[in-house]
């Protein structure tokens, strides 16, 4: 690995369009999965007469947030076949969208560091392997070869007791995805506007007909809602509740390094994530604020707990800074599984619940999403995520790979 | 970091604490008549306000009692601490002064009723715009 030289910055990437009166469908949400919405209704249903309405800057909330680690290495297999669809995706976009966003697949170590976590992680490898995901089970000593500076020894709280490996997932440049997907959309006729929230819908019985805006009354005849920390906000402004609690994530970097971080490290046990970026800052995450939060800031003890993790797993941290911390507002389930799909409001559709991990789903969220918007009936992929299943019991419980504590 | 007003032990860092969600979430009386949406809803569906939000907190290092607590979700401003099994109060109306300690939580004592807000005096207990299941005066443990 070496560091990389990103692409010069272009002047625009798309116009910055009043709203019309009217269109064939309305996106909330101009995040990632918003923009990769609107780019399949585009491409794969051909509806470009369509808008994404974004209440502040183009992927200026989670997307601009997360730690843009990809993987797909889920246990159960509705998780692993729409992640790893998205994996499929991110290897071929760059070519499609014609942008190179810098995805390096340098792979994904998440660490066992006790009996219980090396039980589940051989699990999780089986399951991965049988619905054909790259994995693959490290020992500690084959652990210390891919990532020479891992502590792998005895004398710490939590020793590394081995790894599950994923060789095609890594890191991405978040902001030049978003940039990507959008650009694209603009091209393909897509209105992306900007500082436009939505204050309400208007509805016609159960069917949604308009969104109200701080920009005017938008007529329409669906709408969906990829708003992540703030889906239960529209929720209510439409009249329906979803199982999501919404909660403070926070991540940090340190200064500039010399590369010395060679692939993605993830601890469930211990609560911290590491990688290290093209530009060369550590980044690193850690599990969520306990309490509901829509503050897009967290308390630093939780900064510190991971920074304890950080240092112990990798002892030359120590005397690294850190340069910025910031919070994001992510949407949990109960079950650590997204929800994609219908509502109980006719023509109104949703893409929620992603929580902790929703950039790496990017691609695949939006392929499914706009299926499922222009056709009405959810996508193979989407349809186990519906938000029937909390009714019917047939809940996705990825708690043990989504690897951060929700 | 939160600094919360144990009704019990006085104001105390945050970690001492482990969350519990939302707050007036009562059993369901007849459990054998719900139907799955109902269920679902009992089990899986908590409001997710943004502003004013009624929570539980227990205080698990100190003197290990549950108490609810009024807390501004945007501001994350905590706007009153009242015992368990009592009802909610109103909602502060605007954030008076910073700061995270209810004024008035240090002599709440475990056998005080009376729930107490910063700032402003005590009205009518009000239930939150979206909840589902109205009762607002669960027993004390009773949603454990």
């Amino acid at each position: 690995m070496s560091t990389q030289q990103l692409p010069e910055h272009p002047d625009f990437l798309w116009r910055n369009p009043e709203p019309k009166s009217s269109y064939d469908a309305v996106i909330v949400g101009g995040g990632g999965h918003g923009l990769a919405t609107a780019y399949f209704l585009a491409k794969n249903h051909g509806m470009t007469n369509i808008a994404v309405l974004e209440k502040g800057w183009l992927a200026g909330g989670n997307m601009a947030r997360n730690t843009t680690i990809i993987r797909s290495n889920y246990l159960w297999d509705e998780s692993a076949a729409i992640y790893e669809h998205a994996l499929k995706l991110w290897e071929i976009l760059p070519e499609e969208l014609e942008y190179d966003f810098l995805f390096s697949q340098r792979g994904v170590m998440n660490l066992a560091h006790t009996l219980g976590d090396v039980r589940e992680s051989m699990r999780r490898v089986g399951a991965n392997q049988l619905n054909g995901v790259d994995a693959e089970w490290l020992d500690p000593k084959q652990v210390k070869e891919l990532c020479p500076i891992l502590n792998i020894s005895d004398n710490i709280r939590y020793p590394v007791m081995g790894a599950t490996y994923q060789p095609r997932a890594g890191i991405a440049k978040h902001d030049h995805v978003a940039w990507a997907f959008a650009r694209k959309c603009d091209e393909l006729g897509v209105d992306i506007i900007q500082n436009c929230e939505v204050t309400g819908f208007v509805k016609d019985g159960n069917r949604v007909v308009g969104v109200k805006t701080n920009k005017g009354t938008i007529n329409t005849e669906k709408v969906g809602l990829a708003a992540a920390g703030h889906s239960s906000v529209l929720a209510e402004m439409a009249g329906f509740r979803l199982p999501i609690q919404s909660h403070p994530l926070q991540a940090l970097v340190s200064e500039l390094h010399e590369p010395v971080h060679p692939t993605v490290v993830m601890s469930n046990h211990v609560h911290v994530y590491v990688s290290q970026a093209h530009k060369g800052e550590l980044v690193m995450g850690a599990g969520v604020d306990s309490y509901n939060g829509y503050g897009q800031r967290g308390s630093f003890h939780v900064i510190e707990h991971q920074m304890a993790a950080a240092v112990e797993l990798f002892p030359i941290f120590a005397r690294a800074h850190v340069l910025r911390t910031w919070g994001g507002i992510v949407d949990t389930t109960l079950d650590a599984s997204p929800i994609v799909g219908n509502t109980p409001v006719e023509n109104m559709f949703v893409n929620c619940g992603w929580g902790t991990g929703g950039f790496k789903a990017t691609p695949a969220a939006g392929m499914t999403f706009a299926h499922n918007i222009a056709t009405g009936t959810p996508h193979q992929l989407n349809k186990p995520f519906a938000l029937e299943r909390f009714e019917t019991g047939a809940l996705i419980d990825e708690h043990g790979a989504a690897a951060v504590a929700h | 970091m939160l600094l919360i007003s144990c009704p019990n032990c006085g104001s105390r860092d945050e970690t001492e604490f482990h969350y519990g969600g939302q707050a007036h979430v009562a059993y369901p009386e007849n459990p054998n008549e719900l139907n799955d949406r109902e269920w679902a809803e009992f089990l899986f569906y908590r409001d997710n306000t943004k502003g004013a939000f009624a929570e539980r907190w227990l205080h698990s290092t100190g003197c290990r009692q549950w108490f609810n607590m009024l807390r501004d979700t945007v501001t994350y401003d905590i706007q009153a601490v009242y015992p368990m099994g009592t009802p909610r109060p109103a909602a502060a109306p605007a954030a008076p002064e910073s700061g995270t300690a209810s004024l008035a939580a240090d002599s709440t004592t475990t056998g005080t009723a009376a729930p107490s807000i910063s700032g402003t005096s005590t009205s009518a207990p009000s239930i939150s715009a979206t909840g589902t299941t109205a009762s607002t005066t669960a027993p004390e443990g009773a949603t454990k």
